[in-house]
């Protein structure tokens, strides 16, 4: 994305998009992002068995 | 309470306070007063967006909705962990590259400076609103419970929250809530712990077999309230709308060490939310079961209003309520325990028997207590403005657990209102100097320490308008539900201009202004038809996803309308 008025910030040298996220056994933040979305599914899937088990 | 919850009580609270305080007693750097330290790492950030979002109501009100409606409010939260994935992904490397201080400052980046001023005015005026309601939720149901006085217990909250914020900033609200959270937390875990040591063994099967259990509803339909897509879908929109572009969750995560941390403290909130907010509504299922076998359940749980009326005029009508629902108390007891034994035989024709006389002492039970609602607001006005939900959690509290427990959950009570509070008024003070008083005083951009005298004085200001409107609206009724509808209007149109800045880049900032107020009346429109005309009232959730595609496609629309004029005024 690009702005006619972007300008250069002082935080943006400390940033590196593609730094790794330094969380065991994931390397990428697509991995990171995969994980957590992973989380989700289970979760619902958890409470739906939950629902039926208990009504 | 006795002098050891007192102790508790003050000691957490004022501590927590002082401690925050003094801590950061020497910040003077804007940066840090705006975004907290710099070497913030993503534990704290992460408790921090937690601390933020979850105010009393959620560990006061949540446990009572479940009491009432059971667990399904949970699916409320299903679009959140989506919604954090994309700010993580898209927002916050934005928000961090252009160093802003303030979402808004972005729009004004983006766009232009009318779009910024419209965004950041819709964010002051509701988030100054709720801030007020932040501290007024609690407080009247901790001083009609506590026999407080209201007004002091507004402003006692009120002062406290304003007296660290506005020494500390960002640093403050960070450290204080890491600390309110270890309270929160350590509360909550120790109610639920006890409530379970008192629960007889099938009171899980028994809260499911009376409804309490639905987590997930697959059904589509459109007007109830909680379903899986209402929840996905309208959740997601709520969340991103919230975490991406409220000032008060983007102030908590677009400061720290670096990109990794922001990122990592939204994860964080991702996995555990939905987990956490099980284990609150699974508090409020278990209490459900828990009074169905205690000898007095009261037919209202607010009893110092219902004891005014049963010791009044007209108390023979509030008695004869009373000595109807005990009855039909005692007769559920019986039919849940017949249900239990039929369970426990095997016999399957004898459990289903059991369990529709069950249910329908159950609904009897119900009416009764949906009659004696109805006869104490009828009788005390007072007693609309809030839900006797409200307080089933407060009574446990108060009459079951020891002495020094209950001090740490009222300590709970009062640390998720600083917490949220807080967060709140931090935001409203930086948006306040960066986007208005920054915006029309340009020249003074570079000193650094006017710029913190006056985020204080901001932050001191909304802290003080925050009480006063507290205190004015404990003359009004239904307020509360009534500006948790106005929040809810006024977000779809604010994210419609952020999806625009950051995923259509040919849109310029006069079509994304006038698509936000055309999407504004439409959403105000629909939520007035739905009024109007009941059969066709869709759930508050859909509002999202339907006022976000209408800005989007406004923008897109008005922007070919008005084609290169608007792109050469822009450049």
């Amino acid at each position: 994305m690009t702005s006619p008025h972007e300008t250069q910030p002082a935080s943006a040298s400390r940033d590196h998009d593609g730094e790794p996220p330094g969380v065991p056994g994931l390397r990428t933040w697509r991995g990171v992002y995969v994980f957590v979305f992973s989380c989700f599914v289970a979760t619902v899937i958890a409470l739906t068995i939950f629902s039926r088990v208990f009504a | 309470m006795n002098l050891i919850d007192w102790l508790v009580l003050v000691g957490t609270m004022v501590g927590i306070a002082a401690y925050g305080t003094w801590r950061t007693r020497h910040t003077d750097k804007l940066n840090t007063y705006l975004k907290g330290n710099a070497s913030t790492g993503w534990a704290t950030i992460g408790i921090s967006v937690m601390a933020t979002q979850a105010s009393t109501i959620t560990y006061l009100s949540l446990p009572g909705q479940a009491y009432e409606n059971g667990i399904a409010f949970i699916q409320n939260y299903f679009g959140l962990p989506l919604a954090l994935i994309l700010v993580a992904a898209v927002f916050l490397p934005i928000y961090r590259k252009l160093g802003v201080y303030t979402a808004y400052e972005y729009l004004g980046k983006r766009f232009d400076q009318k779009t910024r001023l419209l965004g950041a005015g819709l964010f002051l005026l509701q988030r100054g609103i709720q801030a007020g309601i932040t501290i007024y939720a609690p407080s009247i149901i901790l001083a009609t419970v506590l026999g407080w006085r209201l007004d002091l217990t507004i402003i006692f909250t009120g002062l406290l929250a304003i007296v660290y914020t506005v020494t500390g900033g960002s640093a403050a609200v960070n450290l204080t809530q890491k600390w309110q959270m270890a309270v929160i937390f350590g509360g909550m875990l120790t109610a639920f712990a006890i409530l379970l040591y008192k629960l007889p063994p099938d009171a899980t099967h028994i809260a499911g077999a009376l409804g309490k259990l639905e987590a997930v509803d697959y059904t589509p339909d459109l007007q109830r309230r909680y379903t899986i897509w209402s929840g996905l879908l309208g959740g997601f929109f709520l969340s991103l709308s919230y975490f991406g572009t409220d000032q008060s969750q983007v102030q908590r995560y677009i400061g720290g060490a670096a990109l990794r941390e922001g990122r990592l403290g939204l994860m964080f909130n991702a996995v555990l939310k939905i987990p956490m907010q099980f284990v609150i509504v699974m508090l409020g299922a278990l209490l459900f079961v828990f009074y169905q076998f205690q000898p007095s359940t009261p037919v209202i749980f607010n009893q110092s209003q219902w004891q005014r009326q049963v010791n009044g005029p007209q108390g023979e009508v509030f008695r004869e309520l009373e000595t109807r629902h005990a009855t039909a108390h005692v007769a559920k007891q019986e039919k849940i325990r017949a249900w239990v034994a039929a369970r426990d035989s095997g016999d399957d024709l004898a459990e289903a028997a059991a369990r529709s006389e069950m249910l329908a002492a159950q609904e009897e039970s119900n009416r009764i207590r949906q009659e004696a609602r109805t006869a104490l607001q009828t009788a005390d006005p007072a007693a609309k403005k809030t839900r006797d939900s409200d307080y089933v959690f407060i009574t446990f509290i108060l009459t079951q657990l020891p002495h020094g427990v209950i001090g740490l959950l009222i300590a709970v009570m009062f640390a998720s209102a600083l917490s949220s509070k807080a967060g709140e008024l931090n935001a409203l003070g930086t948006t306040s100097t960066i986007d208005l008083w920054r915006h029309f005083r340009p020249l003074v951009e570079h000193d650094e320490a006017r710029n913190v005298r006056n985020a204080k004085r901001f932050t001191a200001v909304w802290g003080i308008f925050a009480i006063a409107f507290a205190l004015f609206v404990s003359f009004a009724e239904n307020l509360i539900e009534a500006l948790n509808i106005v929040a809810s209007i006024f977000y779809p149109a604010l994210l419609g201009v952020f999806i625009v800045a950051f995923f259509i880049k040919y849109v310029r900032g006069t079509a994304v202004f006038w698509a936000a107020i055309l999407t504004q009346l439409a959403v105000i429109g629909i939520y007035v038809f739905g009024k109007i005309y009941p059969e066709h009232e869709i759930g508050y959730l859909w509002l999202n996803p339907i006022g976000c595609a209408l800005c989007v496609l406004f923008s897109v629309v008005l922007q070919a309308a008005l084609g290169d004029k608007s792109r050469a005024s822009a450049s």
